[in-house]
């Protein structure tokens, strides 16, 4: 197989139409405007649909929109667009719409530096939406991993119902590399009603995938993101209806991290010390685990490439011998406190962060962080 | 006993539970006449998006077709989305003055621009009702509301004449005090093509009544027709009476999503 050179975004908006993406609808926004660009000049040639958004707000209406009448649907955005798209995120996750968003995080808050790269979202990513929720956010860190997790982006979201987040970084999406480009990165589609079947939005497994019809397909669907039974009667008072339907679409995630969990380990088997980082920040920690083994410290570099559900009894299995876990990010600490949760002393867990300009975090500090730590 | 209009009702969802007298069910009602005019025995074929609010309850859940009851104010893109997707199917949005001309105005001014096709709904009653009452951009120039106690301080905004202006295909004004004048206007929405918007000006006989100054849902219609005239609207209001009637431009502009079908 020849590899491509290509760019991470680039990578990432090839990723999603050899997944079957047949509709993008986007707002203009710096880090992640080459995946517009892709998709604009590819979609229509694919008899797909690609639409500019008059704002991020319209861009993933109109991907839910797209979703109920049969097309895999995406967006992409970075930090401010993606707080816009939070609300209707949320109705997503309600309503179990598949669908694909992507965040290039870039340096904030707000505007920050905005052509620098950041990983301030990732507690975003997880918590940002009001309500009781959840979805599933992938991290990629290279131009490879943008192709293929946006492909199993997907995939995952057709096959659970539900919405999920592709979090890169300016870092990712701008680097140039060698990308392979693997065979069946078609996503299924979701499960469909037989004639007849009116349950939409309930399932008899306390963590079930109910199917989805599309619109205009003579099932008379209702959707809505009120509280809502099987058939979607919005339910607004009962307390049962509320628990069974937020509880069950909670389930359906969380029950699954065994099989959605993806991880890439780097190093030796029981570590004295654990490294964990995500993205473009990873890269750097994965040189350094490099240096460490060479001069024979037993390190090993954590990078879970699906962040949410977070592999937690992986990782605490793997920290029962470290001494320290090391959490390095692009950010002042928020990975650093799903981990945190998940380590018993007298393991101690300590945090390399760094903010401004986009400057990377080099394998030197890394290394000097190890030194302090063991 | 039957009625005509249950072929696209739910009959499970009625009595609706809209306040006695909230114009909500007149507009439906001339939506459906006129669907059962055009020969349609069912509504299969057409999708409804509603945004939050008490019209936009109305195809969702009563409608007998599908429907997506969507966030507040993001009725249109949601249809935008719909349309692209599958343009065989006639898309048409509910929702109140609140939904389409306060939070959600941006999408519908870009939606009339592209001339996206579908058809736009608004029930104008001039104030939030499901919310209690509170001030609208739609609401009287003075009016005492929830949130105005001391009279609205801001102007109404006419839609009619701002989705014109932003290149609507067809745009009227009707009121739910004439319902079979508000039942021609949806016939010829639903014939025109591109991007149609009808607003019905209805009462919120629950927290209007105040504003109006009467004390029944007949009184409310009856004060209704004192603040409607039939006259061009593309005259805007004059003495604080809106205009009845309908307009479309010269011409006809190709729709959005033909244009989208035409770059491939
Ligand atoms: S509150 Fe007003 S608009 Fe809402 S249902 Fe009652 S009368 Fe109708």
């Amino acid at each position: 197989m020849k590899p491509r050179f290509m760019q991470g975004n680039e990578a990432c908006a090839e990723g999603a139409i050899l997944a079957g993406c047949k509709f993008f609808a986007g707002y203009p926004i710096t880090p992640q405007s080459e995946i517009m660009r892709y998709m604009a000049e590819k979609l229509p040639k694919l008899g797909g649909v690609y639409i500019q958004a008059e704002d991020e707000i319209a861009a993933i209406c109109s991907v839910i929109g797209a979703s109920w009448a049969g097309a895999k649907a995406m967006t992409a955005t970075s930090g401010p667009g993606f707080s816009l798209m939070q609300e209707a995120l949320s109705y997503a996750v309600m309503t179990e719409t598949p669908l694909v968003v992507v965040d290039v995080q870039r340096l904030g808050p707000s505007t920050g530096q905005a052509t620098k790269c950041g990983q301030g979202d990732i507690m975003q990513s997880r918590w940002g939406r009001h309500g009781d929720q959840t979805l599933v956010v992938l991290a990629p860190y290279s131009p490879q991993e943008m192709l293929e997790l946006t492909a199993r982006a997907f995939s995952i979201a057709c096959k659970l119902r539900t919405p999920v987040i592709v979090l890169s970084d300016e870092t990712v999406a701008h680097m140039r590399e060698e990308v392979y480009i693997p065979e069946g990165l078609e996503a299924p589609e979701p499960p469909r009603p037989k004639p007849g079947e009116a349950e939409f939005f309930g399932s008899r497994e306390p963590a079930g995938v109910p199917p989805m019809p599309r619109v205009g397909d003579g099932f008379n669907v209702m959707v809505t993101g009120s509280t809502h039974d099987s058939r979607g009667y919005r339910k607004t008072a009962d307390p049962q209806v509320h628990r069974r339907l937020v509880t069950r679409i909670v389930a359906k995630i969380e029950s699954r991290e065994p099989e959605l969990r993806d991880i890439d380990y780097y190093g030796v088997e029981s570590p004295e010390l654990l490294l964990v980082a995500v993205g473009s920040a990873a890269r750097s920690v994965k040189e350094a685990v490099r240096r460490l083994l060479s001069r024979g410290v037993r390190a090993a570099l954590f990078r879970p490439r699906t962040l949410f559900p977070f592999p937690a009894s992986t990782l605490s299995q793997l920290a029962e011998e470290a001494k320290a876990v090391l959490v390095v990010e692009l950010n002042l600490g928020q990975l650093i406190e799903e981990v945190r949760k998940h380590i018993k002393p007298p393991c101690r867990v300590e945090g390399l962060n760094k903010i401004g300009g986009g400057e990377p975090i080099a394998p030197s500090e890394v290394e000097k962080a190890a030194a302090r730590l063991l | 006993m039957t009625h005509p209009l249950d072929p696209y009702l739910r009959p499970e969802t009625l009595p609706t539970p809209f306040c006695p007298g909230c114009g909500c069910g007149i507009v439906a009602s001339a939506f459906l006449r006129a669907a059962r005019e055009l020969g349609h025995s069912d509504l299969s074929g057409f999708v409804f998006v509603s945004g939050i609010g008490c019209s936009s309850w109305i195809p969702s859940p009563h409608f007998k077709a599908d429907s997506i009851h969507i966030l507040h104010g993001r009725s249109i893109p949601t249809a935008m989305g719909v349309k692209a997707v599958r343009p065989e199917l006639e898309v048409v949005v509910f929702g109140g003055d609140g939904d389409l001309a306060s939070i959600g105005l941006g999408h519908l001014v870009h939606a009339a621009r592209r001339n996206l096709e579908v058809l736009v709904i608004m029930v104008n009653n001039m104030v939030y009702g499901m919310t209690g009452g509170q001030l609208a951009p739609t609401t009287p120039r003075g009016a005492v509301t929830a949130t105005s106690p001391y009279g609205n301080p801001e102007s109404p905004i006419d839609m009619v004449r701002t989705l014109a202006a932003a290149g609507a295909s067809y745009v009227a004004r009707g009121c739910v005090a004439y319902p079979r004048h508000l039942e021609k206007l949806m016939l010829e929405a639903l014939q025109a093509s591109g991007f149609r918007f009808v607003e019905a000006v209805s009462t919120c006989t629950t927290h209007f009544q105040l504003m109006l100054g009467t004390k029944s849902p007949v009184e409310a219609l009856k004060k209704l027709r004192e603040l409607v005239e039939f006259r061009d609207v593309m005259q805007g209001p004059r003495e604080g009476r809106l205009p009845l009637g309908s307009w479309r431009p010269p011409g006809r502009r190709p729709g959005f999503v033909e244009s989208l079908r035409g770059l491939r």
